[in-house]
């Protein structure tokens, strides 16, 4: 299987993307920063082809790469990446990284991340590619610059430089002791070379701040209130945006007064085309001004909530032919009558919301002819393309700045709040703050897709898994394979036309596709009579996954003490995006309340970077997961949200949460993966089968128990 | 209308409207945006602030409703240079993810110590229940609650001795 991360963001973002030149604009930059050592291709132009031929094209990262690092003549390292950092402590474990294979204290690294004239183009922070390929990408550019210094050392004295070593910012004469700065080296120079071929990268099992357990490099400014994220910024002259919203998805201004709001004085009222907006000096006033504007809206009728799984099954668009949406072996057909046992189920996941704490935001200023947007997004060069194309302007005359974010999960990846702001801003003629409401957030941002999974399987009376027959109906394709060794199998996504909008959520499918078939595992188990994760066993040939079961199963306790009445136990396990993970939980049901009590946790994705970034990401995917698995639903009517509020959508809070217990599998052998999205994956099929094994009720759809226990099997 | 207002040890005349709330007021008027916008439904906490010592929606709350109180904000909360306790812990601990929340915990965390400066687990859970950590840090954030309340006890044993 070849990894095809961007898929599922080209399937369900409705933004159209084009076809773009990046051009490096960074001369001004550079100056304020000093002469030095500059790493990076020749080359200042990188040319890139992002997605705009659809699903089958495979957008690559630019291989030929421009600068990504500078070292200043005060020794100070300052990197360059397009990534972001929404919580996953990227900042961080990029940083460690560098300062790793530059030799420098991690105090000396400095990030400039997620701004589009500085930073070199990426196409954005998802699917857990961070680690495995920015982190390698500025490991080389580091053990490039590192080499670079000792040969500029090596000259400057005259001696080889194999007797030479890079430590501590330093360049060291072994004999003779003596030492010279990297400031020192650099010092008037202002040198561009390129990565090596072969760069010298330093190997895991020699990481000495590199998978040591690191903690947010700018922690400080995040418990004293400091950092400013893009809904604290404060420009100039700056005014408020709000922006009117539709009566409902889809719906059409039919007719709009904005003659009173525009009477307040301070106020601007826009309207172009169907978009509407208006601008004040204050919140309160523009809220004012929002009240003032009379509208009426001509809304589509539109599927709700109660016919969901059947539409999305009815409206199916024919499934592609590519190897990850389709895999067919052997024959399900033939195998079908020699199975000693058969099982067919379906299982349906709600539509979720991501709901950050930091609601979209953006901060939008139109400077003679440039525009600057500050906003929370995973994507900022994206966000450049959207701003781009909705104000026809070249490239050059947008520039999209990411502060460190509010949290995304996979939510962020679009700019409609920074376009919306851009055009307050450019009818004020000021700059312009917009702050998404959260009932905003939570109806006009777009969703974990919804979804219906149907399984039909066969085993053998030994416990064999014979065939394995699946269809995803519009919920996703990622981890839609299983890692269960099944001769025969016939797989398949079908991407269904959605009632809401659906886009990228922490883990995609992998989290629908894992609670499908480790409910379904575990059916099979019981139906066999077998324990669950024996059964799992038998049918697994990866070490790596087998590990992580064993692992997590270990520090469980499974298999010592059995469920009792009321208190089950549940195992479930997977592969997605280079993390093996296995999760096995411990539920308390006491009438009709659910409590999850125990979680354990395994969790492989090769050389740990930061052990103790990657703990606390795995513990909040938990903790996140297990909304989804409990109680998260969106609920529509005819396009409009119906719970469109944190008191009616529930989220996990401090009393829902488990003891969380993390083993981390650290496989220096093995390169580093990211860990930000597929421990969310184990945790909903392990509580599901943890709550059969405690009343006997198998639960087949997620959310599991918005109401607590129902009194019948689902 | 205009307002006093005693922030963090400083007093402030504004001049909003009646209807704004102490959060729109602290982060527009008074640039201390600390104090965090999640839901501006009294249902996250993030916003929350001291005044007269107990922890407030600043959000659910009426300009007009806090002129003449005591309010703290996380920018008030540490004395001079040092960091409150519970700012410590947090940061010892690192008790956040993306930290958007953060500002909200330690308010609420640091009104409970002032209340109960040596709570049960179970104390901390009910206190801070109305404070959301999307990034799911709360295991660490009730770690770091009872470590800022046994660093405070370490304290005053040493002020006391
Ligand atoms: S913003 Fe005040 S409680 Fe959420
Ligand atoms: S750290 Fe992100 S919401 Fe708590």
């Amino acid at each position: 299987m070849r990894p095809r991360p961007d898929t599922e963001v080209q399937q369900h973002d409705a933004i159209e993307r084009l076809h773009h030149t990046f051009e490096v604009h960074r001369r001004d930059f550079f100056k304020l920063l000093g002469a030095g050592l500059l790493v990076g291709t020749a080359s200042i132009h990188v040319s890139t082809q992002e997605s705009g031929a659809g699903r089958r094209s495979r957008p690559e990262m630019p291989e030929n790469l421009d600068s990504w690092l500078h070292i200043g003549e005060n020794g100070q390292v300052t990197v360059f990446t397009g990534k972001v950092e929404v919580g996953q402590n990227v900042r961080t474990s990029l940083a460690q990284q560098v300062a790793e294979e530059l030799r420098v204290p991690l105090a000396s690294v400095q990030m400039v991340m997620g701004d589009t004239e500085l930073t070199p183009y990426d196409m954005g922070t998802f699917g857990s590619r961070t680690t495995p390929q920015m982190g390698m990408q500025l490991r080389k550019a580091a053990a490039s610059a590192r080499a670079t210094l000792v040969k500029m050392a090596a000259e400057k004295w005259q001696v080889p430089e194999s007797d030479l070593l890079a430590q501590d910012g330093r360049v060291r004469e072994a004999k003779s002791g003596r030492a010279i700065s990297y400031a020192e080296l650099t010092q008037g120079q202002r040198l561009t070379k390129t990565i090596f071929e072969q760069p010298p990268v330093t190997g895991p099992e020699h990481w000495k701040i590199a998978g040591q357990p690191m903690s947010k490099i700018n922690g400080r400014d995040f418990v004293t209130g400091a950092h400013k994220y893009t809904s604290d910024i404060s420009l100039d002259g700056m005014l408020h945006g709000r922006v009117v919203r539709p009566s409902a998805f889809h719906a059409k201004l039919a007719s709009c007064d904005t003659a009173q709001a525009g009477k307040i004085p301070g106020v601007t009222a826009v309207r172009d085309g169907d978009f509407l907006g208006v601008v004040a000096p204050d919140k309160i006033t523009a809220e004012r001004a929002l009240a003032a504007t009379r509208v009426q809206w001509d809304a589509p009728p539109q599927p709700s909530e109660r016919e969901l799984f059947s539409y999305l099954k009815t409206h199916t668009s024919e499934p592609e032919e590519s190897e990850r949406d389709q895999h067919v072996a052997g024959s399900v057909e033939q195998a079908r009558p020699q199975a000693a046992k058969a099982l067919r189920q379906t299982y349906t996941v709600a539509y979720i919301a991501h709901t950050p704490l930091e609601p979209r935001a953006a901060a939008a200023e139109w400077k003679d002819g440039k525009l600057t947007v500050w906003t929370g997004t995973q994507r900022p060069f994206a966000v450049r393309d959207e701003l781009m194309s909705a104000f026809h302007i070249p490239r050059d005359s947008v520039r999209v700045i990411v502060p460190d974010t509010g949290s995304a999960y996979g939510g962020k990846h679009t700019g409609e709040v920074a376009v919306e702001a851009a055009r307050l801003a450019k009818a004020a003629a000021k700059p312009v703050k917009l702050v998404w409401t959260r009932e905003e957030e939570f109806t006009w941002a777009y969703f974990r897709p919804a979804g219906v999974i149907d399984i039909s399987s066969g085993v053998k009376a030994d416990g064999a898994l014979l065939f394995w027959e699946y269809d995803n109906y519009n919920s996703g394709p990622a981890a839609i394979r299983t890692p269960y060794e099944v001769p025969n199998q016939r797989i398949a996504f079908h991407p269904s036309d959605t009632p809401l909008r659906q886009g990228s959520y922490r883990s995609l499918a992998a989290a629908a596709n894992h609670f499908a078939r480790e409910s379904h595992m575990d059916e099979l188990a019981h139906e066999l009579k077998l324990d669950p994760l024996e059964f799992r066993l038998r049918n697994l040939k990866d070490e790596r996954l087998r590990a992580v079961f064993q692992g997590a199963a270990d520090k469980f306790g499974w298999g010592k003490r059995a469920g009792s009445p009321g208190r089950g136990l549940g195992i479930a396990g997977g592969f997605e995006k280079g993390g093996y993970v296995a999760t096995c939980a411990e539920v308390a049901v006491n009438h009709e309340e659910v409590k999850v009590v125990r979680v354990v946790e395994a969790f492989d994705c090769g050389a740990v970077v930061n052990p103790q970034g990657l703990k606390n990401q795995i513990s909040g995917a938990v903790v996140q997961g297990l909304g989804g698995a409990l109680f998260e639903a969106i609920h529509f009517e005819n396009g409009r949200i119906l719970n469109p509020h944190l008191a009616e959508y529930r989220v996990p809070r401090f009393s829902d949460v488990p003891e969380i217990e993390v083993v981390l599998i650290d496989r220096k052998d093995q390169p580093s993966m990211g860990a930000g999205e597929t421990p969310l994956t184990g945790i909903a099929p392990a509580v599901a089968n943890a709550m059969f094994s405690a009343v006997g009720i198998r639960l087949r759809s997620l959310p599991l128990v918005p109401q607590g226990l129902p009194t019948r099997a689902a | 209308m205009a307002f006093t207002l005693l922030v963090n040890g400083v007093e402030h005349k504004v001049e909003v409207a009646s209807e704004a709330s102490l959060l729109n007021v602290l982060r527009d008027d008074l640039g201390l945006t600390g104090a965090k916008y999640g839901c501006g439904e009294g249902q996250c906490g993030a916003c929350t602030v001291l005044v007269d010592g107990s922890p407030v929606r600043s959000c659910r709350m009426q300009i007009g409703a806090a002129a003449g109180k005591k309010i703290t904000t996380i920018e008030g909360l540490a004395a001079d240079s040092s960091l409150h306790p519970v700012q410590q812990a947090f940061l010892e601990l690192e008790a956040f993810q993306c930290g958007y929340c953060t500002p909200g915990m330690v308010m609420s965390a640091a009104a409970l110590l002032r209340r109960i400066p040596q709570p049960r687990r179970e104390q901390i859970i009910t206190h801070m229940n109305g404070n959301v950590c999307r990034c799911g840090a709360y295991l660490r954030i009730i770690e770091a609650v009872q470590h800022a309340a046994s660093s405070g006890k370490r304290t005053t044993h040493a002020a006391a001795s």
